[in-house]
């Protein structure tokens, strides 16, 4: 029994008070996007910000159930909620409703569930027990095939339920191959690249980066005259980009569905469709920059109380912050994420357990991808991608998921020392 | 296990590269905030633009009154359905185009020209919706967002009359909007008449309200509890000099006819009526069947759009001895013991003016009160052949110069539209013709008789029968008596101009004209117990019959009213003008008409 009720003394304790920070910021905000005269107690149930408060509540009494019960439990029913979560995965697309045309969604008695958010969980386990299990293997490309199917499984019935935005997390998980050896620097460096020449292309006609790309081998050829062979090696990598460039071309004219192509075009054109695709991204720049150094002060954000910027609550919530708080709101918030994603760097990495730390690291690369693209697009840096900003929005799947997430890697991280 | 380790170690230096990615991405939307957020400033004008809208409160027009204090001119409400482009979102268009009662064509046509226009200011897209649809709309405006309904005012006159005077009131087109600043597209401007020359003082000041909407354009209240808005300050009333009741008769006595009457009261230059024929009723020009009117008026071979008054440009025939009597007398040319025999003609060199019976012999009254031509012709050569004056162009000029200050040649430059100067040739006009040498008084004779090359408005006629009725000076004719109160007098019309002619030369040319309407061409319009003086004119007319003009005032002994009246194509000044005159200065007077048979005869006839 001492045992049981004594995991507190070794919890990170830093984290769980980030975690608190941001979950009351979250709160907050939500109640200063949604508020509406009429409804003005932040504990008034039948709004959004007072249910939030319900799911706050649950969410922490989820996280000391997780923290309560024996850290064996996860790897070894790994498997188990993986097929759990698969299992849910097809019974949304069987019985699912349908919310802004994905099918993700169980309503159950009055409340909404998203399984995909719970899957990125599941998946995170399902991979730590399966690297956990072929531990002394060597890690290249060719035993990345069994991890690899772990992930691309739940990808493939997500796009099913035509919800793009959640498949793409689990690009995520690239980085925990980087960081496990399967996936060499370099492959991680061309694909970073790749997505880079991938804006080019958008931004600019294909034909001048291929031109200037030709223009670039020819003076280095001129100055590598004595190397023949380098410059057949040079020659073959232009060929490659060269296909590459006009390829990407040819897939965003011929391959993007319209609304696919309007959220790039919104994004590199900043005055595209104000009134339509580029409506969002206008509205939501709009409250952010007009925020200032200061913000226009708590509830007193225009772009967020006379509703300008749509999904204020969920997708857009940094939108209210950025308004009412200004770059000084902003700048905390920002801090405070990325103390957290640091943080749960050295947590990870200072597991014996393999296990615990492909978790761990899991954790750290989802939570960084929807930040990375939740933050991003609201500032027009990202393409309008459709997923929450973990621990602030509002949402009782998204907020439970990730505590459970980070609640199980704490009890795993409290546990260091017994897991092997 | 320690391979495995070992295996384990080499990966973990990955952690820095993943560390670094992270506070990079962290770095670069701290600097992508701090640029949208402090440096670039665009995005703070954004966020007023969407929440303020500015709502321009038009005011109302001052009214216009006569000068016993009549309305004649007010406003009647109506509602203009605007839109905002940018807002109209999904809306029910079916509804909405069969509440409009118009087509799906011409809803989308409308819609683009809205967008042209503006995607985010309002724009007109029904004009003068009618009460019935604008009650409809006010219940289910919520439903068109992006539409609303601005309240405006139009034009209304009480009486069919003076629609010239008054001039009309549109829209400001866009030069105007391009030259002052005040106006906007869509404000009222005064286009002609009273509503031009006062435009300013009329419509007051509008007012501006910024109010607060929010994402689906609802008024969500005022912006700063109003700190920055400005209320619309009412027009200033103006009252004119009008008699509305003589206008009206002036009106109804020229119906059927073309011509002009002007009412002048001598001692202030105040014009109390100002008929032009045919006319049109003010109310057609107003509102959305304006430019249909409008163009039907312009296509009107009468040509109702004319104002004779102030615009037609006729040689004033026998009315202009009275001004041609006086340079004579001033200059010396002829004096009061002038006596000359009438054979019934004027002949020198070559040139016979023609005359009528009458007694025998003329002198200045007598000449004038039986129109005799021949003195006419006499004393106008004597006077420009006076051997005072060392040239023929002198001679003229003095003589150009007297009528000048008369009134004549030039405009009044007075708060009437559209005034026209008139003809008034100077020596330099028949220098060019004849050249220096070759003209002399009998080549300008028929100037004697105001015929040949000379032009006077109804106005300028009217003005020297007021300046005969002050011998020898006059106000400027104008329209507008008061500003703001009947007492508060236009301060642009109270200089005295006196003529160039001494005073006891009006004594004769009244005298003359007096006894014009007691026992000379006048006298069937003599009106019993009220003494007054006039002046026929009969103007030759190449073109068909001639003009009937006719020159009054009266009373004889402090005028009340000054008059001139043209006919066109009625004949004779005695019998149509002069009735004419003898009626309204009657009607002024007395207030009645006690002569049925006289009016009725006036009534009935048609030219």
């Amino acid at each position: 029994m001492g045992t049981q009720f004594d995991f507190f003394k070794k919890l990170d304790k830093t984290t769980i008070f980030i975690y608190l920070c941001l979950v009351v910021i979250g709160w907050i905000s939500i109640y200063a996007a949604e508020i509406k005269d009429h409804h003005q107690s932040i504990f008034d149930f039948s709004q959004s910000y007072g249910k939030q408060f319900v799911w706050i509540l649950t969410a922490i009494v989820l996280g000391v159930i997780i923290l309560s019960i024996d850290a064996k439990i996860f790897p070894t029913f790994a498997y188990i909620i993986y097929i759990l979560g698969i299992v849910s995965l097809i019974g949304v697309l069987l019985f699912g409703t349908t919310v802004n045309a994905s099918k993700s969604w169980f309503h159950i008695g009055g409340i909404a569930l998203q399984p995909a958010e719970f899957v990125k969980y599941a998946t995170a386990l399902a991979l730590a027990r399966i690297v956990y299990d072929n531990k002394n293997r060597s890690r290249n490309i060719k035993t990345l095939l069994k991890p690899a199917m772990i992930v691309a499984l739940p990808v493939v019935m997500i796009f099913l339920q035509n919800d793009t935005g959640t498949a793409l997390v689990f690009a995520a998980f690239v980085v925990v191959f980087y960081r496990e050896g399967f996936i060499p620097g370099w492959l991680l460096i061309l694909g970073i690249a790749a997505a880079f020449l991938f804006i080019l292309t958008l931004l600019f006609n294909e034909f001048y980066i291929i031109g200037g790309l030709t223009a670039l081998f020819v003076i280095s050829s001129f100055f590598l005259i004595k190397k023949p062979s380098v410059i057949k090696q040079l020659f073959l990598l232009l060929i490659v980009i060269n296909a590459y460039v006009y390829a990407v071309d040819y897939a965003y004219e011929e391959v993007l569905q319209p609304h696919q192509k309007m959220r790039i075009a919104v994004l590199i054109d900043e005055n595209i469709d104000l009134r339509g695709a580029g409506y969002n991204l206008h509205q939501s720049k709009i409250a952010i920059g007009s925020g200032g150094m200061w913000g226009k002060g708590f509830l007193e954000g225009t772009q967020t109380k006379f509703s300008f910027v749509p999904e204020q609550g969920t997708d857009f919530i940094f939108c209210t912050i950025g308004e009412e708080w200004g770059f000084a709101g902003s700048f905390v918030l920002i801090s405070l994420y990325i103390f957290l994603l640091v943080r749960l760097v050295l947590l990870a990495e200072r597991q014996r357990s393999v296990f615990s730390r492909i978790f761990g690291y899991s954790l750290v690369t989802i939570l960084f991808f929807h930040f990375f693209v939740n933050i991003g697009m609201t500032i027009g840096l990202v393409p309008v991608i459709g997923i929450p900003l973990p621990f602030i929005s509002y949402g009782g799947s998204s907020l439970w998921a990730f505590t459970i997430f980070l609640f199980t890697f704490l009890k795993l991280d409290s546990k260091r020392l017994e897991l092997l | 296990m320690i391979a495995r380790s070992t295996q384990s170690d080499v990966f973990s230096r990955r952690k820095i590269s993943i560390i670094v990615f992270i506070i990079i991405i962290g770095l670069l939307y701290l600097a992508r905030l701090y640029y949208i957020q402090v440096i670039d400033h665009r995005y703070k004008i954004y966020a007023s633009s969407n929440v303020q809208r500015v709502i321009t409160d038009y005011a109302a027009r001052g009214l216009i009154y006569d000068r016993n204090g009549e309305l004649l001119v007010y406003n009647e409400p109506y509602y203009d359905l605007m839109v905002i482009p940018r807002q109209v979102t999904s809306i029910d268009t079916t509804e909405f185009i069969n509440l409009l009662g118009i087509t799906e064509e011409q809803f989308i046509n409308r819609m683009q020209s809205a967008i042209s226009h503006s995607r985010h200011k309002g724009s007109v897209f029904e004009r003068q919706i009618s009460k019935d649809i604008y009650a409809v709309f006010q219940e289910k405006l919520f439903r068109f967002p992006g539409f609303y309904v601005q309240p405006r005012t139009l034009r209304k006159y009480p009486y069919q009359m003076a629609a010239h005077l008054f001039g009309y009131v549109g829209e400001a087109g866009p030069s105007i909007i391009a030259n002052e600043p005040y106006y906007k597209p869509g404000d009222y401007i005064g286009i002609s008449g009273i509503e031009k020359h006062y435009e300013e003082i009329l419509r007051g000041q509008k007012g501006t309200r910024i109010i607060l909407v929010d994402a689906l354009n609802r008024d969500i209240g005022p912006f700063q509890d109003g700190r920055y808005d400005t209320l619309a300050v009412a027009g200033t009333d103006l009252f004119t000099s009008l008699d509305y009741e003589l206008q009206l008769y002036g009106e109804r006595l020229m119906q059927n006819k073309r011509g002009s009457i002007v009412a002048i009261e001598p001692s202030s230059g105040e014009i109390l009526a100002l008929v032009t024929s045919p006319g049109y009723d003010p109310n057609l020009l107003v509102g959305r069947v304006r430019s249909q009117n409008y163009r039907n008026f312009q296509e009107d071979t009468l040509k109702p759009l004319f104002n004779r008054a102030l615009m037609a440009n006729y040689p004033p025939g026998s009315v202009f001895k009275v001004a041609n009597f006086l340079v004579g007398l001033q200059e010396g040319g002829i004096n009061l013991n002038s006596r000359y025999s009438c054979p019934g003609y004027y002949y020198s060199g070559g040139i016979t003016v023609r005359c009528r019976t009458h007694p025998q012999p003329v002198n200045v009254i007598t000449a004038l009160q039986h129109s005799c031509n021949t003195f006419s012709c006499i004393q106008f050569r004597n006077t420009l052949e006076l051997p005072k004056f060392g040239s023929m162009q002198e001679a003229l000029t003095t003589w150009r110069n007297h009528l000048i200050s008369m009134g004549f040649g030039r405009t009044f430059n007075s708060d009437l539209p559209y005034e026209l100067s008139g003809l008034l040739g100077s020596s330099d006009y028949y220098d060019g013709i004849y050249g220096t040498r070759g003209w002399r008084a009998l080549t300008v004779i028929s100037l004697a008789i105001g015929q040949g090359e000379i032009g006077t408005t109804p106005l300028q006629l009217a003005n020297l029968a007021a300046t005969v009725a002050n011998r020898g000076f006059y106000y400027t004719p104008h329209i507008v008596k008061a500003i703001g109160t009947n007492d508060n007098l236009n301060p642009e019309f109270l200089d005295r101009h006196n003529t160039t002619i001494d005073s006891v030369h009006y004594d004769a040319i009244v005298t003359a004209m007096y006894e014009t309407v007691e026992s000379g061409t006048g006298r069937f319009s003599k009106i019993p117990d009220i003494p007054f003086a006039g002046k026929t004119g009969t103007v030759q007319n190449p073109h068909g019959e001639n003009h009937s003009a006719f020159i009054a005032f009266g009373p004889v002994e402090e005028p009340k009213i000054a008059i001139s009246v043209i006919v066109e194509n009625a004949g004779g000044g005695a019998s149509w003008a002069a009735p004419i005159s003898s009626l309204m200065i009657e009607k002024y007077l007395t207030r009645e008409i006690n002569r049925a048979w006289f009016e009725q005869r006036i009534l009935d006839a048609s030219f």
